[in-house]
């Protein structure tokens, strides 16, 4: 039985994980060799890097990183951020990513989903979604934010997420904005919704804060696979021993 | 020489780092000479098999590979690397392939997601040194969307269950080839690279050539 994966995500900034709150308020978390290293080894099934900074020299440091980390890591490396071209993502994956995450570039030029899947295979192509809850709106609505959060882009989530699985997506990064960093509990359903509408796996991002949240999104919100940050980098919850938690609860697990 | 070949595969570096953290000097390559004369031949591969054929005939390492696998000489195809031994792939309208299996590689069912992305059980069918010191039942990392169906059952050597059940590994004298990707599945995946090269080395080449 296929299992459900957990993924520790790495924010690199100028060389260095970071975690913020809602996007902001950085706070420095470790060296990202040393920490995908640590991840490996603890358990966990899968590893996220964005590259938070993105300018042409710091998108250097990203593909160098990479490499490294490649070197004495063997499980699945998804690397986004900055991602603008085909040339772009072709870097990352000859570094030694596996799979390549588009965010903005990918609502500004929907091509590029579809060029990226032509060339590199459907697998390699990340659809991250950033999408924040329309206040008020009954039954709930979510708007799909650009920019590392900063612009509204008047798209409803639910749609793009159609859309880019159309366009040739293999997998969707879905973040709620109005949940992330605040270790509050995922936003079940967005995750759901999204994931009832598109045949790709969908990870869940955003809000993670105690072992139930991950088993929550897993089973109500049908998520394929969670993402988490604060929780791991702090050394509040191991992984492994949130995977011992989530097997007790009956969900289907790597050890 | 350890061959692994160069067809513009994009994971290439995962497996030529999985194969060097085993402490063995492959070669990266894209010649026919060196894949004919190589001890060992491995295929990495993601993307599409038509593609993969279409860039193996432009390097001209079709026959080379054939000719490689049908003397009987260790050979590891990972992930298309095993769909492309195949008659035909449905992917993208059917194409042909190596027909070095007689089978066929289809679409998986859409009962679940597509494609079949993560870790999942492989369930040893046969004892083979390529799962020495690996339990039965050990996760791999999967990401496909086509899986292959050989004619002949009893070369499917490791299932998976994915709605239906997946050869994810199959083996034929020194042929070895998974759905799944060893250089991304943790130790278990170094494990069977080392125990795959092991069997390689161990080949007697001479013999290859005995009848």
């Amino acid at each position: 039985m296929l299992t459900k994966r957990i993924i520790p995500c790495l924010d690199v900034k100028d060389g260095r994980v970071v975690k913020g709150k809602s996007f902001v308020e950085l706070r420095d978390a470790g060296d990202p060799v040393e920490l995908a290293s640590f991840y490996y080894k603890e358990g966990a099934d899968e590893l996220v890097f964005l590259d938070i900074t993105a300018t042409p020299e710091e998108r250097n440091t990203m593909v160098d990183i990479v490499e490294r980390i490649s070197e004495e890591v063997f499980m699945p490396l998804t690397v986004g951020g900055g991602l603008r071209s085909i040339d772009d993502m072709r870097r990352m994956l000859l570094a030694g990513a596996d799979k390549v995450s588009i965010n903005t570039a990918a609502v500004l030029d929907q091509c590029l989903i579809r060029e990226g899947a032509n060339k590199f295979g459907s697998q390699c192509i990340v659809v991250a979604i950033d999408a924040k809850r329309v206040a008020e709106s009954r039954p709930p609505k979510w708007e799909v934010y650009t920019h590392s959060g900063q612009e509204p882009t008047g798209i409803d989530a639910l749609e793009w997420a159609k859309k880019v699985v159309e366009l040739g997506a293999g997998e969707l990064l879905l973040t709620s904005m109005d949940a992330d960093g605040h270790q509050v509990g995922y936003d079940i359903e967005l995750i759901r919704a999204v994931s009832e509408a598109v045949s790709v796996p969908v990870i869940a991002s955003g809000g993670a804060g105690i072992p139930e949240d991950l088993y929550q999104v897993l089973v109500l919100g049908k998520a394929d696979a969670v993402l988490a940050a604060s929780i791991f980098h702090y050394g509040t919850y191991t992984i492994s021993g949130i995977k011992k938690y989530l097997i007790e609860q009956g969900i289907p697990i790597r050890v | 020489m350890i061959a692994i070949v160069d067809y513009g595969a994009g994971n290439l570096r995962s497996v030529v780092n999985a194969v060097h953290t085993l402490g063995y000097r492959p070669k990266v390559t894209s010649s026919p000479e060196d894949v004919l004369n190589a001890r060992a031949v491995i295929l990495p591969g993601v993307g599409a098999a038509a593609d993969t054929m279409a860039n193996l005939k432009a390097l001209d390492l079709v026959n080379p590979i054939r000719r490689f696998i049908s003397d009987g000489r260790p050979y590891l195809g990972i992930c298309i690397g095993l769909q492309i031994l195949f008659t035909s792939t449905e992917e993208g309208g059917w194409h042909e392939c190596l027909d070095l299996i007689p089978g066929l590689v289809r679409k998986l069912p859409p009962k679940l997601k597509i494609p079949h992305m993560g870790w999942n059980q492989v369930k040893q069918r046969i004892s083979h040194p390529i799962f020495n010191g690996i339990p039965d039942d050990s996760n791999f990392y999967f990401v496909h969307s086509y899986y292959a169906e050989p004619d002949d059952i009893s070369l499917v050597s490791g299932e998976t269950e994915y709605s239906i059940p997946i050869c994810s590994i199959l083996t034929r004298g020194n042929l070895v080839a998974t759905q799944f990707h060893p250089e991304k599945s943790g130790e278990v995946g170094l494990r069977l690279y080392d125990n795959f090269i092991k069997m390689a080395l161990a080949t007697k080449i001479s013999s290859l050539h005995a009848d």
